[in-house]
């Protein structure tokens, strides 16, 4: 079965049968290996992508679910790795392993465009979905606030 | 897409004579072989030049977030005298290093070792190809080599300049006459300095690093695997005619373990469900009908074990003497150990601790156990999980049974490490089912599967009786400490070279039967063992009148690395044991990989008996610095990742099978567990013994938060998680 994905303003025609996921589909059939498959049941978050203005955990929601919607993924966040998150990442040296950033940047851009200067509290919400393995935490929420003021500059 | 793609570097013929610093690694090139970079020129094996004096550096290790691809390009770069920001990272090429008489030394990432044990060769590399660089401006410009300065890419002498990339191909032929030696710590200009930036954020914040998941090649299928839910269980059979018809799926195939007990990286026995995708392939495996023999671990259980560590707890264990541990080795010298149950009886101020206990911990690592193999007639390549790329190459020439110069490893970064990536078959098992099917496989282990079949953090029950004297402090302690029988040290790092002057001491182990794998896990030993005995250390000091950070201080003296953080948490951390009640303050140091961590936990506890956790604040001492930042880093790292285990961790064996595997069921620390203060403080001897830094500051976490809610509620946790603990 064919389908068409929308992702980060591109239209992929995709052979999937209905069961595939929303991550494979992504990975595997669009080769955008950004977002990463971490444990999938929606526990982790490092399969988070960008759905019609949502944060979304791709490794169980099925591709077809995404047909006519806006998909963007760590590859459309910005051309030259440079979106106010991305710059606020890697001034605060956010990364370790780097395995689960890309979800934790979609997270993190979801949280943004919503609330542009979020609190402590609206931060935890956010990105509670999201695990890091290696404890990043502290430089994630320093990276947001940093985030919010580049934007506004 | 991520399609195979070979660097040159890959087909770098190697030459076969060996110079006389091969042990270092200092390999020389033969002329043809230097022209195969192209326009950069290989000094030695460890860096090439290029004529825009780019310096790229080689990393034998592997980068799995703890900064190895960094530190070790920073240790060179310190030699060799290059701008930070014409430094390039470059990936090792794991067959030469393996064909060549371990050209790089070893590609081993473990035991926070990288910086501690190998700076000594790694700088000798940037040191020598600097001083080759001058003898060939020296002979270039016929002036004696002493005039010849080789500074931040430049070579200079009187009114001759050159930067090093136009004297490079010059350099690859200069043999010294003597190797030079490496600086001295006075002497770093890049090393130990804040604002040095880690090479490889760009590529983590732009999704581009690619880990072993990420790598595609042509005609590749999709393999999940199964191995028998418990552990040592072995496979009977399966009935493929089930699953054939469904979507994708292609083939099934049985791993067959070879040794009845496999070693940490061994084959073990599963079966593999191959379609076109990975979900199909997961999908299959699920309903496929699968008949195991369990083996003689479906009679254990959590309470099975914790039964027989209280039993064994109960009467003596074997005698353990102190040998771990660089800063407290030979602390046993004299002592009797056979005497002290005598002492402690015939004593009138005994203490009795009670039964600690700490359960399996698993990695989790956030990419789950991963290979990609593609097997041909002639060559093999895999791309895996791995923490030593030319032991699991090893690997894949031996399950292939096939020569070690056929076969690619190739580096690529990792998605977590923390040890497991010592313990993995998952390289075999894309090696095999490749070898089987004739066609490149990726193979992924769902979470399920990893956590299940993971080598997992053993459980540790621990207990001690002491003796005080007059003076309120211990003269005689007797621990025993329960492990399990794979791995005995697990149990006893950091008991047995505990640094406090008991002057008769005695350590015992026992273990219990035990079928699940274990392995290397963060901070292994002192990460559990650490939680008991400076839980014990504030009892007794509570028992005998003394405050905890001083008994720590009184017990330690003479000896400086301790002293030297136990002083700066006496002076910098508001040390209080008397915050009033729902506030409390608690301490922990233990020593691991050579460092010396503490800990002071600040906590409050709501009159419901939850615990918020305010404040962690750490001091260490592991010798020298070279990263600052890293070490920040990786201070933070490890101390969210034990908080995780003292918070919500614990695996349950039920049945032989570990039952929770995945997310849901074996919580992590998350955004809102982080607590809202983290402090580093780095407090060096700086006084030639170096440790390491990617674990240290895990263990006194769990003790020092258990310590501090002593201090709020009077109530000792002398388990984890705390998730599971009412107070």
């Amino acid at each position: 079965m064919a389908i068409t994905l929308n992702i980060n303003g591109r239209d992929y025609a995709i052979d999937a049968d209905p069961q595939m996921p929303l991550l494979w589909a992504i990975r595997d059939k669009a080769g955008l290996t950004g977002t990463k498959f971490g444990c999938g049941i929606a526990q982790c978050g490092a399969c988070t992508v960008i759905v019609d203005g949502n944060a979304v955990r791709s490794c169980n929601v099925p591709a077809a679910t995404a047909v006519g919607k806006a998909v963007r993924t760590i590859e459309g966040v910005s051309e030259q790795n440079d979106h106010p998150v991305q710059l606020a990442w890697q001034e605060l040296t956010v990364p370790q392993c780097g395995y689960c950033q890309s979800g934790q940047i979609m997270s993190a851009v979801a949280l943004l465009e919503k609330s542009a200067d979020p609190s402590d509290n609206e931060i935890d919400s956010a990105m509670a979905g999201n695990i890091c393995r290696c404890g990043t935490y502290p430089r994630i929420r320093a990276a947001i606030h940093r985030a919010a003021e580049l934007s506004k500059a | 897409m991520n399609k195979m793609n070979f660097s040159r570097r890959n087909f770098l013929k190697v030459s076969a004579s060996a110079a006389g610093g091969l042990m270092l690694g200092f390999h020389l090139p033969q002329a043809a072989e230097a022209g195969a970079h192209g326009a950069a020129v290989e000094i030695n094996a460890w860096l090439t030049i290029d004529p825009n004096n780019i310096v790229s550096i080689v990393t034998p290790q592997t980068e799995m977030g703890q900064g190895a691809f960094t530190a070790v390009p920073m240790m060179i770069a310190e030699e060799l005298d290059i701008p930070w920001e014409n430094v390039r990272h470059v990936f090792a090429d794991a067959n030469r290093h393996v064909n060549n008489n371990n050209l790089y030394t070893t590609t081993s990432t473990g035991g926070s070792t990288t910086v501690s044990r190998r700076h000594p060769y790694m700088m000798q590399a940037g040191a020598s190809a600097r001083e080759r660089l001058r003898v060939a401006a020296a002979t270039k410009w016929g002036v004696p080599v002493e005039q010849v300065t080789a500074k931040q890419g430049v070579l200079t002498a009187g009114a001759n300049s050159a930067t090093y990339g136009e004297l490079a191909a010059d350099a690859v032929n200069v043999t010294l006459a003597e190797e030079p030696k490496i600086k001295a710590y006075k002497d770093w200009w890049l090393l130990g300095k804040e604002d040095v930036k880690r090479l490889d954020i760009p590529l983590k914040t732009s999704g581009t690093a690619t880990y072993p998941i990420d790598v595609t090649v042509p005609g590749m299928v999709h393999a999940a695997v199964q191995s028998c839910p418990v552990p040592e269980g072995k496979l009977v059979s399966f009935d493929f005619e089930a699953i054939k018809g469904m979507p994708g799926v292609i083939a099934a195939v049985e791993l067959k373990q070879v040794k009845d007990v496999p070693a940490f990286t061994d084959l073990r026995s599963a079966v593999a469900v191959v379609a076109d995708e990975w979900y199909q392939a997961k999908n299959a495996l699920a309903v496929l009908p699968i008949v195991w023999d369990l083996g003689r671990g479906a009679s254990i259980s959590s309470e099975s074990q914790n039964a027989e560590a209280l039993q064994l707890l109960a009467g003596p264990g074997t005698l353990v003497l102190n040998q771990d541990g660089n800063i407290g080795k030979n602390l046993d010298k004299g002592v009797n150990h056979d005497a002290v149950p005598g002492i402690i009886a015939a004593s009138s101020k005994v203490v009795q601790g009670e039964v600690y206990h700490r359960p399996f911990e698993t990695h989790a690592t956030m990419m789950p156990p991963c290979a990609v193999a593609d097997v041909k007639a002639d060559r093999a390549d895999v791309w895996t999980f791995t923490q030593d790329i030319a032991r699991s190459l090893n690997e894949v020439a031996d399950q292939l049974g096939r020569d070690t110069k056929s076969v690619f490893l190739h580096q690529t970064y990792l998605g977590g490490g923390f040890g497991g990536g010592y313990n993995m078959d998952v390289h075999r098992q894309a090696t095999a089912i490749s070898a089987e099917i004739g066609r490149p496989v990726k193979v992924i282990r769902s979470r399920e599967e990893d956590i299940a079949q993971d080598s997992q953090r053993p459980p540790v029950w621990g207990t001690y009786k002491a003796a005080l004297g007059d003076d309120g402090l211990p003269v005689a302690l007797v621990t025993h400490f329960v492990g399990e029988e794979k791995m005995p040290a697990f149990s006893q790092r950091g008991v047995a070279n505990m640094p406090y002057l008991v002057p008769n001491r005695r350590h015992e182990y026992s273990a219990v039967q035990n079928h699940i794998p274990i392995g290397y896990h963060r901070a292994p030993g002192a990460n559990h063992n650490g939680f008991i005995v400076e839980q014990m250390v504030d009892e007794l000091a509570q028992a005998g009148g003394w405050d905890p950070l001083e008994w720590r201080l009184k017990m330690t003296e003479g000896n400086e690395p301790w002293q030297r953080i136990l002083l700066a948490m006496k002076e910098k951390s508001g040390w209080r044991t008397d915050m009033g009640s729902g506030e409390g303050m608690g301490c922990a140091v233990v020593e691991s990989h050579g460092t010396i961590a503490g800990c002071v936990a600040t906590v409050s506890v709501s009159r419901r008996g939850q615990i918020y956790i305010d404040k962690l604040d750490y001091y260490i001492n592991s010798g020298y610095v070279i990263s600052p930042l890293t070490a920040r880093e990786q201070a933070e790292s490890s101390a969210i990742w034990e908080l995780s285990h003292t918070i919500f961790g614990g695996l349950v064996v039920r049945d032989g099978r570990i039952v929770n595997t995945n997310f849901d069921s074996y919580p992590m620390a998350r955004m809102p567990d982080t607590p809202p203060e983290i402090q580093v403080h780095l407090e060096n001897s700086e006084d030639q013994w170096w440790g390491g830094l990617g674990e240290p500051t895990g263990p006194p976490t769990p003790p020092a938060i258990a310590n501090a809610v002593f201090y709020a509620t009077g109530k000792r946790i002398r388990v984890t998680p705390l998730s599971k603990v009412a107070l």
